[in-house]
């Protein structure tokens, strides 16, 4: 058959110039079954808000499959598919390449239609870390690979992953009689390596949902800019994080308040910092670490050294690195510093 | 006798001198696939690197993808097909097995799939040499599966394939079998039909109403558990039993529009009408049985073979048909199954448990030859052959399974 020219078209998705401007339309309603305050079903409905209807939404197990799409009672007005645990890439880069080859050889309408694969921090960043990475090196294909971080392997009752915040109590890390920390890792920076490792992936960005309307922006940026993209988005989870459902708002205002969680976006290979992070970037003082810890039942048997060494290694990120919150490599400064303590 | 027929040698075929993996290359560009995913691992990726040229020379237009592995290579195919496009994928050894997630979920998906699985031991210690383990691993799963022979018969047969797997009667996922370097790696002249008869026989995928579109917005195997589970496992199990007469219809046509292609779509029979002794196996050990049942036959001994080219369905009310007449069987497994019923290998075990029911029950002797690619040699035939005999005086099975050509 022969091969027609065929580009990488995507939607035009204006941003949302604020609250009042965002579109009324849902195309994940009800029918889902998460716990009263999860972040992430606010995610999801949020994240399909700003795709709009001709979109496809992929989503590897996790708790926004299982406890989020259940028969007969799917939330999903936009069509929807599982994917494996471990398959977002593969799931987005499938789907992208299939709707791409019947476009391009007339077997379909051409027209943009939105790709989205979604994963958990477990099925994200660490079982389908290389496939997600191999989507971001397809430059041909369209597609945003979101991220939703609620910092543990939720869904089969809260275990730890290489997402999870150092120290915290899972069911995989009991605090116990001789250890009181079982899980010593620090998580991963999973958008920074994203953004320093795909040079042809033309858009990263973390968002959090309690900034609603600047992640609406995000989902849309990614979507429009053309080629595979990546968010990463963090979300409080009550149960997992133990606390009241009526806080997950306010802490997601303090990750990033803490400096915790920075929010920024790589387009074509700029760092751009927006909301609260920036201004901590311009001078702002970040609040506290424990402002923030100590709200949440999973860090309640944190001593004040393990505050501390919270703190320290937050510190690190914001005074040390070469691009603050962004990529851990140290500034040279800050390098020569460490020698010569030693 | 043998049935391929050779009636009506089509004149507008082209003779090319290609190996099995090359043959599925060709029928691939006349099936006009649209996705492809590759990932090295011997032998199967030879079939991947003949495609590669196909689309760096633009003959086939698809989107060629270099997965980053095995789990990931079939997962892209499974989500391009469900959004309609036709698909092909492969694999061999413990590739196949990196994939394994991915096998599991295309069946109850609905996936119509179709790979090459270029048979090949499974590591540890490594080998590269032929051994079936690797496709029988899915054959509880609801993946149809066959075992090809010659270059021609890999051709013809992905053909057959797409046209099975894509029948909304069906839409389950198909996997070809071919022996790892006895077949994808050896040439013989094959014809290759034109494209204008290849379109009669194989109509376009049309997902119908399981597409997944912003026009047809389904959510696609959200959470069932025991409230609908059961009902789909069930629908699987209809679809693999309507399966039998689709592969029936579908080689009658393929016989009408390209004249050639076996009557019995399920298994060869190489003078075994009146064999006294049948032997049966899968792929390319038919080569040695042959010879042997040649040389045997010239001294007076009847002797047959059965060679299977479809494993699932598995073909077991004909098998009974043709077995009947038999006075001994010798199933040669090119498998294990270590810790089943007679320590047997999986092929000898499906045809016991096929005639269970029947009337007549010919003794059944069970060898397991060939491993790790070894070669089938005469001698281990005429072993078999002779064990068989045996077993056919006595009238009695011989509950051991015996390893050929093996040191002891
Ligand atoms: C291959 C595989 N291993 C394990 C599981 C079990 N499992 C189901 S959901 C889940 C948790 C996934 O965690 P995450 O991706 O962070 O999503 P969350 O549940 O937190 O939303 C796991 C481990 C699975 N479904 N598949
Ligand atoms: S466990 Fe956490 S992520 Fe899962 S549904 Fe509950 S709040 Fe949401
Ligand atoms: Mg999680």
């Amino acid at each position: 058959m022969a091969e027609t020219t065929f580009g990488n078209a995507t939607q035009v998705l204006e941003p949302f110039r604020g609250i009042k401007k965002v579109t009324l339309e849902e195309y994940f309603t009800s029918g889902h079954r998460t716990c009263q305050g999860c972040e992430s079903a606010l995610v999801m409905k949020l994240m399909v808000k700003a795709a709009g209807p001709r979109t496809i939404v992929l989503g590897s197990t996790g708790c926004m499959y299982v406890a989020n799409t259940t028969y007969y009672t799917t939330p999903w007005v936009v069509p929807w598919m599982h994917t494996q645990l471990g398959s977002s890439g593969s799931a987005a880069l499938g789907t992208a390449a299939g709707l791409k080859a019947l476009m391009r050889k007339g077997k379909m309408k051409a027209e943009p239609i939105n790709v989205i694969a979604f994963c958990g921090d477990g099925g994200g960043a660490d079982m389908g870390l290389g496939a997600i990475s191999a989507t971001l090196t397809h430059k041909e294909y369209n597609s945003l690979i979101l991220l939703y971080d609620n910092e543990s392997y939720a869904n089969t009752d809260i275990q730890l992953s290489g997402m999870t915040p150092y120290g915290a109590h899972t069911t995989f890390s009991p605090p116990g009689k001789v250890h009181r920390l079982i899980h010593k890792r620090w998580k991963k920076n999973v958008a920074g390596l994203m953004a320093a490792g795909h040079p042809e992936c033309r858009y990263v960005a973390t968002v959090c949902a309690s900034y609603a309307v600047e992640m609406m922006n995000k989902v849309r940026r990614a979507l429009t800019i053309g080629g595979p993209t990546f968010i990463h988005s963090l979300d409080p989870c009550p149960k997992g994080w133990d606390y009241d459902p009526m806080l997950s708002h306010e802490l997601g205002e303090l990750a990033i308040e803490t400096g915790i969680f920075p929010l920024y976006e790589v387009e074509d290979g700029v760092v751009k910092y927006y909301g609260k992070t920036k201004a901590i970037v311009e001078g702002r003082p970040r609040k506290p670490v424990r402002d923030y810890l100590l709200k949440q039942g999973r860090f309640a048997h944190f001593t004040e050294e393990d505050l501390a060494y919270f703190q320290e290694k937050v510190d690190q990120q914001w005074e040390q690195w070469e691009i603050p919150g962004v990529v851990p490599f140290r500034k040279l400064d800050a390098a020569q510093a460490a020698l010569n303590v030693k | 006798m043998a049935t391929v027929t050779t009636t009506k040698a089509a004149s507008e075929d082209k003779e090319l001198l290609i190996s099995g993996s090359e043959a599925v290359a060709e029928s691939l560009t006349l099936a006009d696939i649209d996705v492809v995913t590759a990932y090295p691992i011997r032998p199967y990726d030879t079939v991947m690197q003949a495609i590669a040229k196909k689309i760096a020379n633009g003959q086939l237009v698809a989107e060629y993808i270099v997965a980053e592995g095995e789990h990931s290579q079939f997962e892209i195919v499974k989500h391009a097909s469900t959004v309609g496009a036709r698909v092909f994928c492969g694999s061999s050894g413990v590739g196949w097995m990196y994939a394994m997630e991915c096998l599991v979920v295309t069946p109850p998906l609905r996936v119509p799939m179709v790979c090459l699985v270029g048979n090949r031991a499974l590591d540890d210690p490594g080998a590269f040499g032929v051994e079936h383990n690797d496709a029988l691993v899915v054959r509880d799963l609801g993946w149809m599966l066959c075992w090809i022979d010659t270059s021609q018969e890999a051709l013809d047969t992905t053909l057959i394939a797409y046209r099975v797997a894509e029948d909304r009667r069906i839409f389950l996922p198909l996997a070809i079998s071919a022996d790892g370097a006895f077949l994808t790696h050896s040439q013989a002249i094959t014809m290759v039909p034109p494209k204008e008869k290849v379109d009669r026989f194989l109509p376009r995928y049309d997902r119908g109403d399981l597409l997944l579109h912003p026009d047809n917005p389904i959510t696609v195997a959200p959470q069932a558990n025991e409230d609908w589970v059961i009902e789909i496992r069930r629908q699987n199990d209809e679809a693999m039993k309507r399966a039998v007469g689709v592969i029936e219809e579908a080689y009658a046509d393929f016989r009408r529009i390209f004249g050639r292609g076996p009557e019995n779509p399920w298994f060869e029979e190489y003078m075994a009408d009146d064999a006294e002794v049948i032997l049966i196996g899968m792929g390319t050990i038919s080569l040695p049985i042959k010879v042997a049942i040649r040389e045997m036959r010239a001294k007076g001994k009847k002797v047959g073979l059965i060679r299977l080219r479809w494993f699932r369905p598995f073909p077991f009310e004909r098998l009974v048909k043709a077995l009947s007449g038999a006075k001994a069987i010798g199933v040669i497994d090119r498998d294990y199954s270590f810790g089943s019923p007679f320590h047997s290998g999986v092929v000898a075990n499906e045809i016991r448990a096929s005639l269970y029911n029947a009337d007549k029950r010919p003794p059944l002797l069970s060898f397991i030859c060939g491993l790790g690619g070894r070669e089938v040699t005469l001698e281990d035939v005429n072993k078999a052959v002779d064990m068989c005999d045996a077993a056919a005086r006595s009238g009695k099975s011989d509950a051991k399974t015996h390893w050929l050509g093996v040191r002891e």
